[in-house]
């Protein structure tokens, strides 16, 4: 494993308890920068908890997590300008227009001229029909878009995606991951997708971490898990994992 | 640890960016601007009458002219002030936005100061008219009050400060359950204000209880501006003084209920 301070994010025995229950088990990987890795597990696994134990959102109980450098949650206000998240279970406000949000968003995070990084994520998210429009008057995949639109406003080196494309029809899911990879391919970000869907993790990732009731059950790039796993696809390899039909993971190369 | 990691920098421009929030949000809603104004109206014009009423049975209410509207309105400085400042706070909460905050570089300082400047841009919206109808209606001047009156709203608007801060603590570790503490907390502190009657009225063991309280020296000090035609700025030194104590008391809940809620997971989760 590389050094926690040359990764862009290092994750160690990362613990989580809430009232005795455990969320996250003695974790740790290293995330490269400019890499694309998946985050997968059923409900429960502690994707969630973990992706917010990243942003400095919920204090580990014990472990350690060094984002850029910085100890979460302790030093994140170091970091949390160079980094930004995506998730469908945070809404921008419904009353304020798109570009109200998007512009209050960019002051926040100190963009420099913010008119003009608007109007270019928007042309580029196909928004622009929609800037003065009500975020709450928008479709699931216009909403969809807005949110990314927040996530991408500061050119964040690290991007958290909590289900991106949760809800979304096949079209506009493919699209939205289409917007994603090319952003990580563009700017060098490191990328951390949480995520149920296997197509996506399948067709985005170079990495893939499994989790399991809090524990990292196996990671390795998609085509290793196939191979090993003797599957076609990762929703079987992920279906073996979570009935506990894995083969024993391989040690660490 | 340096100021940045601690949080304890401080931009101008962030705050202006969520007054800005607020203020789109508060303009999208003529709804939202006339509940602003509605009540305050109705409770002024409502003891304005029965103070007329009142002085003219009495001589000595007649005396104490203006006591109950003067009362009314320093007490909806403390109950809209708070109430400006909480609802800002659950404007956030409904919107499901407060993750999209608290992961970005806005320090919880920074939040604060913006919901201050809002509940003084709440309050000026709802109290403005409210005044000028005083003076239409009753020939109650508020603002004839000057340096006295300046003294009461900074005590007022300190203690209202210093309830919202609390009760935003309190929200942010246990969700929209303690919502209802944003409307209703500050009613414990009519009755031990003494907003309407002297804190002589009240039994011992009571007085010493709204004697810790700031606006108990704003109320006992408007009547004796109105009654007595005497300004005691001694009452406003105390107030003040007891208002230091309880913003720093405050603050201090605040940050320990943030901590909580970063240990308890509770701003993941900001429903019920």
């Amino acid at each position: 494993m590389d050094a926690p301070f040359s990764s862009a994010i290092a994750v160690e025995a990362l613990v989580k308890l809430y009232k005795g229950a455990t969320a996250v088990d003695g974790i740790s990987f290293h995330l490269q920068p400019g890499s694309i890795t998946g985050l997968l597990g059923g409900n429960g696994a502690g994707k969630t908890t973990t992706i917010a134990m990243i942003m400095g959102l919920v204090t580990p109980t014990s472990g350690t997590v060094i984002v850029l450098g910085a100890h979460m949650p302790k030093e994140r206000y170091r970091v949390l300008h160079r980094m930004n998240f995506e998730s469908p279970y945070v809404d921008m406000p419904m009353r304020l227009t798109v570009r109200q949000n998007l512009s209050v968003f960019a002051q926040l995070y100190a963009v420099a001229d913010i008119g003009e990084r608007i109007r270019s994520l928007a042309a580029d998210l196909e928004l622009t029909e929609f800037l003065d429009r009500p975020t709450g008057k928008l479709s699931a995949g216009q909403k969809t878009r807005v949110s990314l639109a927040k996530a991408l406003l500061n050119r964040p080196e690290v991007l958290l995606l909590d289900e991106p494309t949760a809800s979304l029809d096949p079209d506009t899911a493919d699209w939205v991951r289409s917007r994603i990879e090319r952003y990580r391919i563009e700017n060098g970000a490191t990328v951390l997708l949480a995520s149920h869907n296997m197509t996506e993790v399948e067709r985005l990732c170079e990495r893939v971490i499994i989790m399991k009731k809090g524990r990292i059950e196996d990671d390795d790039t998609p085509e290793r898990l196939l191979a090993r796993y003797g599957r076609q696809t990762l929703e079987d390899v992920f279906l073996d994992v979570a009935r506990g039909r894995g083969t024993q993971r391989e040690a660490p190369q | 640890m340096n100021r940045s990691d601690a949080g304890v920098d401080f931009s101008i421009n962030r705050v202006a960016a969520m007054v800005r929030r607020y203020w789109y949000l508060l303009r999208s809603s003529w709804p939202r601007i006339l509940d602003l104004i509605y009540w305050p109206t109705v409770q002024m014009l409502m003891w304005g009458f029965l103070q007329l009423y009142v002085s003219q049975q009495s001589g000595m209410f007649a005396r104490a002219g203006g006591v109950f509207i003067g009362a009314v309105l320093l007490w909806d400085i403390l109950f809209r002030g708070q109430l400006g400042f909480s609802i800002s706070f659950l404007e956030e909460m409904y919107a499901h936005n407060l993750g999209n905050l608290m992961m970005s570089p806005l320090r919880p300082v920074e939040f604060i100061a913006a919901l201050m400047i809002m509940s003084v841009v709440r309050l000026s919206i709802g109290m403005l008219p409210v005044t000028l109808l005083a003076i239409a209606f009753f020939g109650f001047n508020l603002w004839s009050l000057g340096v006295a009156l300046a003294a009461f709203f900074l005590n007022l608007i300190l203690t209202s400060w210093s309830i919202g801060i609390f009760v935003a603590g309190l929200l942010l570790r246990n969700g929209m359950g303690a919502e209802s503490l944003a409307w209703t907390i500050m009613f414990l502190f009519l009755p031990l204000t003494c907003v309407y009657y002297p804190v002589a009225v009240l039994p011992s063991f009571l007085q010493y209880v709204a004697w810790s309280l700031p606006p108990t020296y704003v109320f006992e000090g408007m009547r004796a501006l109105l009654i007595d035609q005497v300004f005691r700025a001694d009452l406003m030194v105390e107030a003040f003084a007891f208002n230091v104590v309880l913003f720093a008391a405050a603050s201090f809940a605040f940050v320990k209920l943030l901590q909580s809620a970063r240990a308890q997971g509770s701003l993941l989760q900001t429903g019920e």
